[in-house]
């Protein structure tokens, strides 16, 4: 496959980017996305240039780290998918792919298409968390049993891996889904009612502090989502920020 | 030669700890305050422990490479957890799970600590509870378990296909409070390059900044290390793309032994490799094996015909299968440990019966599973006379409740529909039972410097049964370590804070400044992953499932060369002093070129087969690896001494009062 890549580069957050066009041939199907890229940035060290910066580890999907914009979405075109889970086959011979970081002004570029994404550690922080030392005193796991929808629900919307899909796909760059997720995973378990007021409040005041944008319910976080986090998370975190209002 | 003393206590094995934490001494609250430890990744391991800590009131600075430290890859581990609650009461206890871990790591690991962590694995499922880690539940609302293998229980706890995520995540919220609360400060995007050792204990780390390139320092009390495993060294793995053995190396490198380089696992249902240009490899959880059945074609000419592309799997009738699991371990089946099931599949690919365009691949097939369920399913929902239709959607449906996940990444991959056509899997480079070489409290051969979960080497022996890597990250982190590490801290109430300013932290920090710009200055010809590729085919080949004294000695020679060739003709664009993603990436090739030389002469000088150490010259008549207990019943505990042809070998005597040394048998 050929191809023809159109790759934001900019030298750090200080400095003005732009995108580069970089041909590329010899790429298969069976390759992944991140890998299409590996193939790029050998060329370019071996011709002496500086290769092309991006987030990526674990390369199966749950890290989280890996992101981009590509053709316009986040991870790209395939549903349900992260940017390495992505293959080239997916791509047809003699395409133009433009690749672009995650644009929000809470997400700073570092570097190319690496992006600051310690917003997200900052909302956590505020309240992402059930307030239990962990010296393991406590009571029998099974002492307290919880209806297994609530439980598989709570499990949904703890399977967020914090990739930022959702506000680089959201024309206000709002981070509700991502907060929403945390929020709810709590919210449905009987161990997270005990703190739900300051949890909620805490972590939707730190939301808005990063300057992520408001949600006007376009529902495009949650088709871009890799992980098919569901607005319905978003719907519960606005009934217990207003429940949490009320009671003060 | 030396001996080394674990520091186990005395007394019978079921009160060790107990009596150890009562005679350990303490830290008070108030002098807490005043001691600063440094944690050294932030996976199971690290997060947990950190959080602990900050929860006693010591000063924690974390760090990690990643942007987060709920990015590090216990986030991928799958299947689940293990815990002896006996919530099935199907006959578990600590003792039933301490006996199988040993017996899983082939009588190569230390009964006082196995033991520990089989008691300990209860407190973990009720802690994580309680954090609100959503684990999978029954209908009754109660804990779900399944098996893993090598057991013939089942006390595996899980959430879906993303155990590791959730429990990471409930370390790193446990993390999150302490973060808001000032006690835990986390410098992510940063890399340990160096330990910095004062007056003979470890008090510090040189740190570099992967943003802005700055190089670091930071003083502490105690260092942790906490960096996860050498699995990299091969370099297709099943790890993430940044896992590697710099930190626990570098402290190598500083008079930490390191043990065991060889005890490698090769985990058996990983997706096959497909290119040149792969990058890694991907796990199918062992809980698939709960469900699935390993098989290939009987006739060599049906696995040709699949090779060829002319023979589909499932026109082969079930008479022409061999199930060869369930042929040679009839007890076991399928649910043998990983060791043993990665040789067998090797083994009937080697003779000729692979079933991808390379040869080296196996079935994992659901449509027993599917039908199976589908029957139940259709029984249960009240439905009279199923259709084979019905049954089969039915049955697929209970399949993607268990394992969605799973299925969805392996069709993404392979481009197949597993639910239709059977799995391929081969085996994996997955996890290093080796590690830096820890005593009873979890310390290193370096006063101060003490080393957790998969970094460390403790309690896998020569192979982990599946479920135990978050069981030992957890308990490591919650319940081990703050104890131990008291004990360590209470003499240094009147230390006071660690200067930065001292002799040890200028020359520690000298030398990583001068080992990165050796390196930026070699200006060659070839990209790192150029190197790294080499050294990862030269221990697959020689190094990897099966090993001989032939091939090893021809390893060490080829990476011994490599390493040469890599200080002269290795080419890293860009400057110290900035972001530079290839200058990371050359430091830990770096020390993966000196770990994988070291990793070969432990191979070597272990003249036995034990757990996923295989020595070709070691085996019974029926192909089954061949322990010497009388030789090699011991820890190998490397001392760096130059080159890692010059490291020095200690060995720590492993001695068995509770358990009789028996040859594993899982037929």
């Amino acid at each position: 496959m050929k191809l023809l890549l159109k790759i934001w580069r900019q030298k750090d957050g200080s400095s003005k980017g732009k995108l580069v066009d970089y041909p590329i041939d010899g790429i298969e199907g069976d390759m992944s996305f991140l890998e299409m890229l590996d193939v790029l940035n050998q060329e370019l060290i071996e011709k002496g240039d500086e290769p092309v910066v991006f987030d990526h580890d674990c390369r199966e999907g749950i890290c989280g780290s890996c992101s981009l914009m590509i053709n316009g979405e986040p991870h790209g075109p395939d549903r349900l998918v992260t940017t390495c889970q992505l293959h080239m086959r997916r791509f047809n011979d003699g395409d133009t792919i433009v690749i672009e970081p995650f644009r929000a002004t809470a997400f700073p570029v570092l570097k190319d298409l690496m992006v600051d994404r310690t917003a997200f550690d900052r909302i956590q922080q505020a309240g992402g968390y059930i307030s239990v030392n962990t010296s393991g005193n406590t009571v029998d796991a099974n002492a307290i049993p919880i209806d297994k929808h609530h439980a598989d629900e709570s499990f949904e919307a703890a399977s967020c891996i914090g990739c930022g899909a959702c506000v680089a796909a959201c024309k206000n760059a709002s981070a509700m889904l991502f907060t929403a997720a945390k929020v709810s995973q709590f919210a449905l378990l009987p161990q997270g009612k005990v703190e739900a007021i300051d949890r909620v409040q805490n972590m939707v005041r730190q939301m808005d502090l990063e300057g992520f944008g408001n949600c006007t319910n376009t529902g495009a976080c949650e088709v871009e989502c890799p992980k098919g986090i569901s607005l319905e998370n978003i719907a519960r975190m606005n009934r217990e920020y207003l429940m949490a209002t009320a009671k003060g | 030669m030396g001996i080394l003393d674990s520091k186990v206590p005395s007394g019978p094995l079921a009160d060790k700890w107990t009596k150890h934490k009562n005679e350990i001494d303490l830290v008070n609250p108030a002098n807490k305050r005043n001691i600063d430890i440094i944690m050294v990744g932030t996976g199971l391991a690290g997060a947990s422990a950190a959080a602990t800590l900050a929860e006693l009131g010591y000063n924690v600075k974390t760090f990690c490479y990643q942007d987060s430290p709920r990015r590090a890859h216990s986030i991928a581990a799958q299947g689940g957890i293990n815990a002896a609650k006996n919530y099935q009461g199907d006959g578990d206890s600590p003792y039933r799970l301490f006996y199988d871990t040993i017996k899983g790591g082939d009588y190569r690991s230390r009964e006082a600590n196995v033991y520990r962590l089989a008691e300990e694995s209860v407190n973990i499922i009720d802690q994580c509870v309680a954090q609100g880690v959503p684990f999978a539940r029954e209908y009754g609302g109660l804990l779900d378990n399944r098996s893993f293998g090598g057991v013939l229980v089942s006390r595996t706890f899980y959430a879906k296909g993303q155990t590791g995520q959730q429990l990471l995540l409930g370390a790193y919220a446990a993390m999150n409070r302490q973060i808001n609360r000032g006690k835990i400060t986390s410098y992510t995007r940063h890399e340990m390059l160096d330990v910095v050792v004062v007056d003979g204990k470890a008090r510090g780390i040189i740190a570099r900044d992967l943003i802005s390139g700055e190089i670091e320092r930071h003083s502490a009390h105690a260092v942790v290390i906490a960096s996860g495993g050498y699995g990299n060294v091969f370099y297709l793995s099943t790890n993430a793309m940044g896992s590697n053995v710099t930190a626990a190396w570098r402290v190598h490198k500083r008079g930490a032994f390191f043990a065991n380089p060889c005890f490698t696992q090769i985990h058996p249902t990983c997706i096959p490799v497909s290119g040149d240009h792969q990058s890694k490899l991907t796990l199918m959880s062992e809980s698939l094996r709960n469900d699935g059945r390993i098989w290939v074609p009987a006739k060599a000419e049906d696995a040709q015909a699949i090779r060829e592309g002319k023979l589909k799997p499932t026109k082969i009738p079930e008479a022409d299968r061999d199930y060869f699991l369930e042929r040679r371990y009839p007890a076991f089946g399928n649910l043998v440990p990983r060791d043993v099931a990665s040789r067998a599949a090797k083994e009937r690919c080697d003779a000729g019966f692979g079933v991808n365009k390379t040869g080296e691949a196996v079935y994992l097939d659901f449509a027993a599973a599917i039908q199976r369920y589908g029957s139940e399913k259709a029984l249960t929902s009240g439905i009279k006379n199923p259709d084979q239709a019905t049954i089969t959607k039915l049955g697929e449906e209970v399949v993607a409740a268990k394992y969605g996940n799973l299925f969805q990444m392996y069709e993404k991959i392979v481009d197949e529909n597993p639910y239709k056509t059977p799995m391929m899997i081969y085996p994996a480079v997955h996890y290093t039972m080796g590690g830096l070489w820890v005593d009873y409290n979890l310390q290193t051969t370096i006063p101060g410097c003490f080393s957790t979960g998969e970094a460390n080497f403790s309690d896998h022996g020569a192979n982990r049964l599946g479920a135990s890597a978050l069981m030992q990250g957890l308990a490591d982190g919650y319940f081990v370590l703050p104890y131990t590490i008291g004990n360590y801290l209470s003499d240094d109430i009147r230390t006071g804070p660690i200067s930065t300013e001292s002799e040890a932290f200028d020359t520690a920090e000298a030398q990583v400044r001068a080992n990165l710009e050796k390196l930026l200055n070699a200006k060659g010809k070839h990209p790192v992953d150029y190197y790294h590729k080499k050294l990862g085919k030269i221990m697959w080949n020689k190094c990897g499932m099966s090993r001989n004294a032939t091939e090893l000695k021809e390893a060490i020679e080829e990476i011994s060369a490599l390493r040469a060739d890599f200080y002269q003709n290795v080419r890293i664009p860009g400057g110290l002093d900035e972001m530079n993603t290839e200058l990371e990436k050359a430091g830990r090739v770096a020390d993966f070129l000196e770990l994988g030389e070291l990793f070969a002469k432990d191979a070597l000088e272990r003249n036995e087969s034990c757990g996923g150490h295989f020595r070709e010259e070691y085996q019974t008549p029926e192909g089954e690896a061949l322990r010497d207990d009388k030789n090699f019943r011991y820890v190998s505990a490397w001392e760096y001494n130059g080159a890692p042809k010059d490291a020095k070998l200690h060995k720590e005597d492993l001695v068995f009062e509770n358990v009789e040394l028996k040859t594993r048998s899982y037929k």
